[in-house]
């Protein structure tokens, strides 16, 4: 990633705004399939180790991750100009379509179907947030400080509800300290 | 002059933008605690509901900030809010970008990765289990939130169709 201009031709500010822009409108509770068929089947843009890499870095780092994937591949073909133009043009139509859409729920907001139409959806996306996280255990559920460490933040930050920053100052340090001590 | 309330908004999403290890899922008990507990710019169902809303739009699920935004002060406020989420992490990201690649076997890359894995898994558990709690606190509520995490554990269901079934269960007054 940090020598970028071996781009194929074509992938101007232009092209990374209309690839991400269609990235933006393609998915439904997760966008990052779609940012990978985008970028490695149909534009080729990127090669699948290539993406994986882009990908790794893009969730290791804080932010929402498919922001992060539009401006590191942004930045690799077209420097700072493609690190703006390809997270703008992500973001820009399902920022107008949701806010549209929360418009009309006011108008219709008192509802009672409308209400329980919105409850039964928060509900089963709960359990879609619990299942990201069971699946994202899974890779570190052998590791005993690993598991140490998410207990600790769960209980933290769910349970007793105490500010992240607190439990983040506290918790990333003593992380990062098993985690030098216990290197490979 | 910004409206306080704006400022407020930019504040609070800046220091987010740079705790969220893991994206918009990892910070929403702390987007709750903050706009729910602590300054009452929404009550826990209005908060639901742009939860809902925010998943069952098209686009990624930070869009739940935007829509936070917008409840508190209006597009102006979505638009600060959503830019104030991503500005700080898509900075840190541009630059960290540039010297990852050299660092790629590095001891301390791969210490950095193994402390950090864990921490973004109780963050998103923690949000699952928030959410769970402030969707309906009712045992129909649990039922919907337990079928749906064993229906996307055990087939290849997509989601939208589990979503879209929830919101008609709902509809009828179910949940």
């Amino acid at each position: 990633m940090s020598e970028p201009p071996t781009a194929p031709p074509g992938v101007t500010a232009g092209a990374l705004f209309a690839g991400f822009l269609q990235v933006g409108v393609s998915g439904f509770g997760g966008v990052l399939p779609f940012a990978r068929r985008m970028l490695v089947e149909q534009r080729r843009w990127l090669t699948e180790q290539e993406f994986t890499e882009i990908l790794s870095l893009a969730q290791f780092l804080p932010g929402p991750n498919i922001v992060n994937v539009a401006v590191i591949v942004g930045r690799r073909f077209q420097g700072p100009l493609g690190a703006v133009v390809a997270p703008f043009g992500l973001m820009l139509l399902p920022q107008v379509i949701v806010l549209l859409l929360a418009a009309a729920l006011a108008e219709v907001a008192e509802v009672e179907a409308v209400r329980g139409a919105c409850r039964g959806i928060a509900a089963a996306a709960s359990g879609l947030v619990l299942a990201m996280a069971l699946r994202m255990a899974e890779p570190i559920r052998r590791t005993a400080w690993q598991v140490g460490i998410g207990a600790i933040v769960f209980a933290a930050i769910g349970l007793v509800r105490l500010p992240m920053l607190w439990v983040l100052a506290a918790v990333v340090p003593l992380a990062l300290a098993l985690a030098w001590w216990r290197r490979k | 002059m910004i409206p306080p309330l704006l400022l407020d908004l930019a504040l609070q999403f800046l220091v987010l933008s740079l705790l969220s290890f893991g994206g918009a899922n990892a910070i929403i008990p702390e987007i709750q605690l903050r706009v729910v507990e602590i300054e009452h710019w929404l009550t826990a169902a209005d908060f639901s509901q742009m939860f809902a809303l925010s998943q069952a739009a098209p686009g990624p699920n930070v869009l739940i900030v935007s829509l936070v935004g917008w409840k508190v002060a209006g597009v102006a406020g979505a638009l600060v809010a959503m830019g104030a989420m991503c500005g700080p992490s898509s900075l840190l990201t541009y630059y960290v970008a540039r010297a990852w690649d050299r660092f790629r076997d590095a001891p301390l890359r791969v210490a950095i990765q193994r402390a950090l894995a864990p921490v973004t898994v109780g963050l998103i558990l923690a949000s699952g289990y928030v959410l769970t709690r402030t969707s309906g606190d009712a045992w129909p509520a649990y039922a919907v939130t337990g079928a749906t995490l064993l229906a996307v554990m055990s087939t290849r269901l997509h989601p939208l169709w589990l979503l879209a079934a929830a919101a008609a269960l709902g509809a009828f007054g179910v949940v």
